[in-house]
């Protein structure tokens, strides 16, 4: 089965002032539709730069980053934005809705980036909130919405336009156990119902039980869960950080 | 497109009435600037344009009306014997001496033309008959220079250079730039007012025969009659303005003050599209993770601007049409043509999306991945 991201030998480097960060240091990973990754690890692990890598926000400084089957690192900054826009769904910690925007017109604003305009935006926008069971808050304002029903109005507006792939940094954060549970759930049916290939960088231990593949970072490395389709990989990472935070229930 | 641009600018309320108020500020003070400039431009040269002649014939090297000399009056039969000259008239525009009842002397300007010609004569005459211009001691003043004169009514008397004059009618309108009034005559009685001799004019002021060519004739005159110039109306009007608007630099400043006003215009724009956009940038951030291209963004800032453009400029032309109504009945009126408004509208959105550019550049240079940061 080909990959959906396939990352290959992959370094990135900050560079400050007269110092080198070393923020990845030959990654290799791949993830493939109609599976969830848990990406885990603890502050400064290299989580969210190898998500911004994959998601194509960010260049790496070395190594392969291919995306639907197409090379990305070689592209230049004004080709990026088309991958993004044509694969990759993101949904971010803070959930990032337009706050001068309806619901409704959040998602429609996803659609009309990829060409999707008028009543076809409005209809496309209906049956992407029905996805996630917000139809009826379409002309409601973000500021009016509790954080579980904004992170499901953010996995709407990512799925605009049929992305393969969706990216989702910590979506979990900001929220209560059992909304968080909710949307761990939405994205499990994305990855099983609707065949994407859905990473999912997380702290939170209780979302462990959503995940097909658990990858664990240290230090910009994968320690972890590394793999192709195929490969056994363990479920549980051996990290005593991670240890100490998951439920006996799910551990066994 | 989703309604971002209008919505994020509608969204601070107090942010936008201060972009509103800068633009109304400055766009009002460009509309009073220019429209001073335009007022002041016609206004210098309004006897010459609304003199119905298509020639006028000055005395050699005579740079604007102020100024001109007095030349033999025989100089008119040489003019009436050239083919093509269909009429011809001695005129005098000159300086003099207003006296009062009560003693008080001002300057005015006399302007002596033939009261039987329609050329070189005052136009709107509100009150009184401009055909009493042929009787002694008869001058029409206009209604703005009343007071300054001490005027009140038809037929009372005054003193113009230590000699009789009695008020026969009132124009409106007719401004002088040098903020001496104008005072119409008869020609004969402007030679007494204006100390110009028996046998001499200022001015001889010449009508085409319809379908003549100007240049033609032009050359034909100035051959024929010596120590003159021979200037067409248009000609002799753009001098007087250029004397009167940049030699004097009056109008310089004027104009000087209008591009303030675009300047300030731009400087206060400039910096509340910035603060929104800055206001709004994780939401730019956002989008360009999404995938948007930069252009999308530019969109969203330049409608941004283009609105409050048109809003401000709407707002700005309540207050200009107020302002120049009210200085109709002063002594320097602000004129708005139409095309003025027009070509003001432009330069307000050039304005405005000029201003948006510091912001445009701050989106161009965003790096999408600080959407990632908390």
């Amino acid at each position: 089965m080909q990959s959906a991201i396939s990352v290959q030998n992959v370094t990135k480097t900050y560079e400050e002032g007269a110092s080198r960060v070393p923020a990845l240091q030959g990654v290799d990973l791949d993830v493939f539709p109609g599976e969830v990754m848990l990406l885990m690890g603890p502050s400064g692990s290299g989580k969210t730069t190898l998500l911004s890598v994959m998601g194509c926000i960010l260049r790496a400084s070395s190594g392969s980053v291919r995306v639907a089957g197409i090379e990305t690192n070689q592209l230049s900054e004004k080709e990026l934005p088309a991958i993004r826009l044509g694969h990759i769904g993101f949904i971010f910690q803070g959930f990032n809705l337009f706050p001068t925007l309806t619901v409704g017109e959040n998602v429609e604003l996803a659609l009309d980036l990829k060409g999707i305009r008028g009543s076809k935006a409005k209809e496309e926008a209906r049956r992407l909130l029905a996805l996630v069971l917000l139809v009826e808050k379409y002309n409601t304002f973000p500021s009016d919405l509790s954080g579980g029903q904004k992170q499901r109005v953010a996995v709407a507006r990512a799925l605009a336009g049929s992305p393969s792939v969706i990216l989702a940094d910590e979506p979990t954060a900001a929220l209560d156990g059992h909304t968080g549970r909710n949307v761990m759930q939405t994205m499990h049916d994305l990855a099983h119902k609707h065949g994407r290939a859905v990473v999912v960088v997380t702290h939170d231990s209780r979302v462990l039980e959503f995940g097909d593949r658990i990858v664990h970072m240290e230090d910009g490395k994968i320690v972890s869960g590394q793999g192709h389709a195929g490969t056994p990989i363990a479920k549980i990472p051996p990290h005593s950080f991670i240890e100490s935070s998951i439920p006996p229930a799910i551990r066994a | 497109m989703p309604p971002l641009a209008r919505r994020n600018l509608f969204h601070d309320k107090i942010r936008l009435t201060v972009t509103l108020t800068g633009i109304v500020f400055s766009v009002v003070l460009i509309v009073v600037e220019l429209g001073l400039f335009v007022g002041f431009t016609l206004t210098t040269s309004s006897i010459i344009d609304r003199s119905n002649a298509d020639l006028w014939i000055v005395s050699r090297g005579t740079p604007y009306i102020e100024q001109g000399s007095p030349f033999s009056e025989r100089k008119l039969y040489q003019v009436l014997a050239t083919p093509g000259v269909a009429a011809a008239e001695k005129h005098i525009v000159r300086f003099s001496y207003w006296k009062s009842p009560d003693g008080s002397e001002r300057g005015i300007q006399v302007v002596g033309f033939n009261p039987h010609s329609t050329i070189g004569g005052p136009w709107d005459v509100v009150a009184g008959d401009a055909g009493e211009l042929q009787k002694p001691d008869a001058i029409i003043v206009d209604e703005i220079y009343k007071e300054k004169l001490g005027v009140t009514r038809i037929g009372e008397v005054f003193e113009v250079n230590g000699r009789r004059a009695r008020i026969v009618g009132f124009t409106r309108g007719i401004r002088a730039f040098t903020t001496t009034p104008y005072v119409f005559t008869s020609f004969k009685n402007a030679q007494g007012y204006a100390d110009v001799a028996q046998n001499q004019t200022l001015f001889i002021l010449v009508r085409a025969v319809p379908g003549t060519n100007m240049k033609r004739l032009q050359a034909d005159l100035s051959a024929r009659v010596t120590d003159v110039d021979v200037l067409t109306s248009a000609q002799f009007s753009r001098m007087t303005r250029v004397y009167w608007m940049f030699t004097t630099g009056a109008g310089i400043a004027v104009l000087i003050a209008a591009v303030l006003g675009l300047v300030v215009g731009v400087v206060v724009v400039a910096q509340t599209i910035y603060a929104t956009t800055m206001d709004h940038i994780r939401e730019f951030g956002t989008l360009k993770a999404m995938g948007a291209a930069n252009i999308y963004i530019y969109r969203v800032i330049i409608t941004q601007a283009a609105i409050s453009a048109v809003l401000g400029y709407s707002m700005a032309m309540v207050v200009s049409a107020f302002i120049v109504h009210a200085s109709q009945s002063g002594g320097a009126a602000i004129l708005l043509p139409w095309p003025m408004a027009v070509g003001i509208f432009f330069l307000s959105l050039l304005m405005c999306i000029g201003a948006a550019v510091v912001s445009i550049n701050k989106v161009t240079h965003l790096d999408p991945a600080m959407v990632f940061k908390g």
